[in-house]
């Protein structure tokens, strides 16, 4: 077994270990999950730490093994995350974050007008895109409006 | 509009030609015999509602009406897609207008029959557009197209979702606009990124000449903060016989109307006016929409 005396952070035995976020990104990454206090288990994480490539976020999730369409969601605010599954302390299993082609109830609409601000029981619904630029363009599917900055400012 | 490749534009066009003598009263139809339409209109219009109408009954088809908004449940607190809900299931289509961006998308989501987007928030109108492209195709062509549209380009929906529609058929295009109402460049960038070749100026000036078609659009007020910039730029936007001396023999002068004062009462009398046979068409255009949508044509 590797040692693990030098994590920053607590050692943990199952669970996520969610790698290589932009930094300043790691809250927006829980948001994204939908991790709040009220979930089980610890949540830890790191902001700022020194990485290979320059500064990182680091996030860590006890006892909980998330899912692939949940991780992928994480690739519009940190499209370079590494995504590491934990059993018995060992990295079981290390991918990369996926942009997912569509995304629902995630992100909210920036066209005030767009009929998923309203009160209707609709979820947000968007289609994901690379721009020509390599960026991530969210495109609403009510309204058609597109959001390409500062996604995670406009996230549910 | 941007769902929609050529083929089926080109298929709601050929169905509208066909049903084009129905609007005319030369032909008679039964193809929306025995179907209820209902009609849901959550914000005023007149024309779209008014040619909707006529379509369903030179179909032969029943209309329901929403009534005033005001008296309906719809001030009762009732969302969208309930009423959406309870209509679909009383009608066999539904047309509606709404003032929110996608509430038609909305609505097909929760509609058990099928959704005519008569207009929705500020961005889509769809059969608007269809109406123009019939009315294109009928008084001009389609093909390659030399279009100059004029007004205000940036809020103007229908030249939006021309500018898509026509990129379809290769295009030449010119833009004619004060500066504060040019078009999107988003829009620019797109109509070039798709080879058509793009033009961008402030006046008339050795435009007309050059135009196979000229869509004219509105340009409102309330876009001008200074009441004196607006007089400036509508007097320079404003259509007259004088400034069409110039025109191609062949031009045709299209406007989704309304119009306030950009087109001269006098051009109304010209060859080259096209308005109003646009205004009629919009009877055979939603006459098909109406049929493909209902499956009564193929
Ligand atoms: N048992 C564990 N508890 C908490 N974090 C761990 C554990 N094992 C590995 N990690 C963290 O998961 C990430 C990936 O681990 P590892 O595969 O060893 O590193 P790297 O991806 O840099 O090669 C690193 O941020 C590491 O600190
Ligand atoms: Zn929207």
């Amino acid at each position: 077994m590797k040692d693990k005396r030098d994590l920053k952070v607590q050692a943990i035995g199952n669970g996520t270990v969610i790698d290589h976020i932009e930094a300043g990104q790691a809250l927006n990454v829980l948001r994204i999950l939908g991790i709040s206090a009220n979930c089980q288990g610890t949540v830890s994480f790191l902001m700022n730490a020194p990485g290979a490539k320059g500064r990182k976020d680091v996030v860590k999730i006890e006892g909980r093994e998330l899912n692939v369409e949940e991780l992928n969601r994480i690739s519009l605010i940190a499209p370079n995350a590494t995504v590491n599954i934990i059993r018995d302390f060992e990295v079981l299993q290390k991918k990369n974050v996926v942009l997912p082609t569509y995304v629902e109830g995630v992100v909210r609409c920036i066209n005030p007008n767009c009929i998923s601000n309203s009160t209707e029981p609709i979820k947000s619904k968007f289609s994901v895109v690379r721009s020509e630029g390599g960026g991530v363009v969210l495109r609403c599917l009510y309204c058609e409006h597109a959001i390409s900055e500062n996604i995670a400012e406009h996230l549910v | 509009m941007k769902d929609f490749s050529r083929e089926e534009i080109d298929h709601v066009l050929d169905t509208a030609e066909k049903l084009e003598p129905v609007a005319r009263g030369i032909e008679k139809s039964r193809l929306l015999d025995g179907k209820i339409i209902a009609l849901l209109f959550f914000e005023p219009s007149t024309r779209t509602r008014l040619s909707f109408e006529t379509a369903i009954q030179r179909l032969g088809g029943q209309i329901i009406n929403l009534g005033s908004v005001e008296a309906s449940s719809v001030m009762k607190g009732e969302n969208l897609a309930d009423t959406i809900r309870v209509i679909s299931k009383y009608a066999d289509l539904i047309v509606m207008r709404h003032p929110q961006d996608g509430s038609a998308h909305m609505a097909s989501e929760f509609s058990s029959v099928p959704i005519i987007n008569g207009g929705d928030g500020s961005i889509h109108h769809p059969t608007q557009t269809f109406l123009d492209l019939y009315t294109i195709r009928r008084e001009s062509h389609l093909e390659g197209l030399k279009i100059t549209m004029a007004g205000d380009l940036k809020y103007g929906r229908t030249v939006h979702s021309l500018c898509h529609a026509l990129s379809l058929y290769g295009a030449e295009m010119t833009f004619v606009s004060p500066p504060e109402l040019r078009m999107p460049s988003e829009i620019v960038r797109d109509m070039e990124r798709r080879n058509i070749k793009v033009r961008e100026t402030d006046s008339f000036e050795n435009v007309i000449g050059d135009t196979e078609v000229l869509y004219m659009t509105r340009v409102q007020q309330e876009r001008f903060p200074d009441p004196e910039e607006y007089e400036k730029v509508k007097n320079k936007l404003k259509l007259t016989g004088e400034l069409l001396e110039g025109a191609a023999p062949d031009l045709k002068i299209l406007h989704p109307l309304p119009r306030v004062n950009e087109i001269a009462p006098e051009v109304d009398d010209t060859p080259y006016a096209c308005y109003f046979q646009q205004a009629f068409y919009g009877v055979p255009t939603r006459m098909a929409l109406l049929a493909l949508a209902m499956g009564v044509i193929e």
